[in-house]
């Protein structure tokens, strides 16, 4: 039997709490159509999410968070700016740690506010560490926006920036592509092979299937176009593994990157913009000597994060997930608009860890 | 009690699995008329045969209701989630091999590697409106698998037979499926990622793990495993 009163009795307290400082409460639904988060996750979100259904309205996911539905509830009625907050339960397939949790309480508090970006990012990070501040949890802030800017700013295609941008979230494809793109890795034989080729289609033998011989020939024109680019250079790699490998103090990760900036300018917009939050932070009373700044932070498990992300962590239980996370996700809103964006930022926690870590007081 | 032994209930598979017991002095066979899915066992005391297809003996492993299974490794890895903790591989029998492959029209010249595959997920979902269609009955598993190699922009379409016909059939663009020599593929102008093995596998022979067996039914086991040359 899991016991439900304390931890929702918790998770009343800190809506309440959120409610309190201003956010309206919500209640979002439980059931969420897969096409949409399918749409968003693709289909890896089959092995974290239960799916159901019925032959009227296809299938349907058990919540796997609150995020997607707090964003359709915002657009189709929101006004500007708006703050809300949310408890209930999320769930979870856990095929690789059978010990977790397959459902269990979260208490979110989000924030759509395009007027002052880093601004709502530092509320959003106060409002949820100040709530769990007796815990004395070890808080680890990062930002995806650089490592974004940084291959925006790469001296190369606009092929190769959106095929390293797309995989951003998957660290070895994009580590394997990036090593193609320095010239680093060898070019396969087959696609030599296809690039010497006089007449590529020779050998394709009957077209079959709905991807059309325009489309391959459009792929192998693009192919030829990157086997003429030069190669990413030397130089330019070394700086996105400096960026990769920042791990330090809020204050000193700040220094470190306006180094890295005087020869990547093209960062320096989201190195500034760091520079504010560091500021709003401290304006809320948060001490940045305590705040751990990690480049990569969230970079694998927070896919929809596309700036500032940030978790709340037990430092002596390894084995447990962030008792608290969050981050701003405004392209998220804006495939969900359909071309509206809305700059989003938002965390949640989890009662049920909050409790297991032995509470608030 | 007894020890009750999982073996395919027919085919090649099945005669292939009677012809390894029999080698090693366990004779088994089918009771009665051909329709019927009852066994025998001789050369050893105690242990019973319960025929059953190929893709329900990861599951009666895992239930505790057979000891041993003969089946296969994708069956197994694709049925059972943390396999490794559930049953305990004893041997490869030497049959029943094939390969999970990811296959894609012989026509897409540009494409023969994982790499290629995930390029041309992203083009074609730009140009159709939706993600690339990979038919298979093997969804955990390929699904896994293009998770780890970062393959990004496809959808994984349900398809127990005949998978192959799919993508002529305007039903998927690719297909990750079973195959043992590749021809039924080049039939249907089909050609194999050179870098996309999912999965290599073979007819098994599985224990069950954490069963909770009295002493007399733990020395049947050991009997038997001995007698096939498997105990260790």
């Amino acid at each position: 039997m899991i016991d439900r009163s304390a931890p929702r009795k918790l998770a009343s307290d800190l809506r309440a709490r959120f409610e309190a400082l201003g956010a309206v409460p919500v209640e979002p639904p439980f059931l969420l159509s897969a096409d949409t988060l399918l749409d968003l996750y693709g289909e890896d979100i089959r092995g974290r999410a239960y799916v159901t259904s019925d032959p009227a309205r296809g299938e349907m996911f058990m919540r796997p968070d609150f995020t997607v539905p707090v964003v359709q509830m915002h657009m189709a009625q929101g006004a500007e700016p708006a703050r809300y907050t949310y408890s209930g339960e999320v769930f979870r397939r856990q095929e690789e740690h059978p010990d977790r949790a397959i459902e269990f309480l979260q208490v979110g508090y989000e924030v759509f506010d395009r007027a002052d970006p880093v601004g709502a990012e530092a509320e959003v990070f106060a409002r949820i560490a100040e709530a769990l501040a007796p815990m004395g949890l070890k808080a680890v802030i990062g930002d995806i926006g650089l490592l974004r800017a940084a291959i925006e700013g790469l001296d190369t295609t606009q092929r190769r920036k959106s095929a390293l941008l797309r995989h951003i979230w998957h660290p070895r494809r994009f580590r394997a592509l990036l090593d193609r793109f320095a010239g680093r890795a060898p070019v396969p034989a087959a696609r030599e092979a296809l690039l010497n080729a006089a007449d590529p289609m020779a050998n394709a033998g009957p077209m079959i299937g709905l991807r059309s011989a325009t489309e391959i020939e459009a792929r192998i024109a693009a192919l030829r176009e990157d086997a003429a680019t030069a190669p990413i250079s030397e130089g330019q790699l070394e700086l996105i593994e400096a960026l990769l490998e920042v791990r330090e103090t809020a204050p000193y990760a700040l220094e470190q990157l306006r180094d890295l900036a005087v020869d990547m300018p093209s960062i320096s917009k989201a190195v500034e913009r760091m520079a504010a939050r560091n500021a709003a932070l401290a304006d809320m009373g948060i001490d940045l000597e305590t705040l751990s700044f990690e480049a990569t932070y969230g970079r694998t498990s927070m896919e929809y994060y596309d700036g500032f992300v940030f978790g709340l962590i037990a430092e002596d239980r390894p084995d447990l997930p962030p008792v608290a996370s969050g981050g701003r996700y405004d392209a998220l809103t804006s495939k969900l608009g359909q071309g509206r964006e809305i700059p989003a930022v938002g965390g949640v926690i989890r009662p049920g860890l909050v409790l297991d870590l032995g509470g608030l007081s | 009690m007894t020890i009750k032994i999982g073996v395919p209930s027919k085919g090649r598979l099945m005669e292939k699995t009677f012809d390894w017991f029999a080698e090693r002095g366990v004779a088994l066979s089918r009771a009665g008329s051909e329709r019927e899915y009852a066994g025998k066992v001789e050369g050893i005391e105690g242990v019973e045969l319960v025929l059953l297809s190929a893709g329900e003996i990861p599951r009666e492993l895992a239930a505790g209701r057979i000891h041993l299974g003969v089946t296969g490794q994708d069956l197994i890895r694709e049925k059972l989630s943390q396999w490794e903790q559930r049953v305990e591989e004893l041997a490869e029998l030497g049959f029943g091999q094939a390969d999970l492959i990811i296959a894609v029209p012989q026509a897409w010249v540009d494409v023969d590697t994982l790499e290629d595959l995930d390029a041309a997920a992203a083009a074609f979902r730009t140009e159709h409106g939706f993600r690339l269609r990979i038919a298979t009955k093997y969804h955990r598993l390929v699904r896994e698998y293009l998770k780890e190699h970062g393959v990004a922009d496809y959808q994984l379409v349900d398809s127990q037979g005949a998978t192959e016909g799919t993508i002529k059939n305007l039903n998927a663009e690719a297909v990750a499926d079973i195959t043992s020599s590749g021809e039924t593929l080049r039939a249907n102008h089909l050609k194999i990622l050179s870098d996309a093995l999912v999965l290599r596998s073979q007819a098994t022979l599985f224990k069950a793990r954490g069963l909770n067996l009295n002493d007399q039914d733990r020395a049947k086991r050991t009997e038997l495993l001995k007698k096939l040359g498997v105990w260790n």
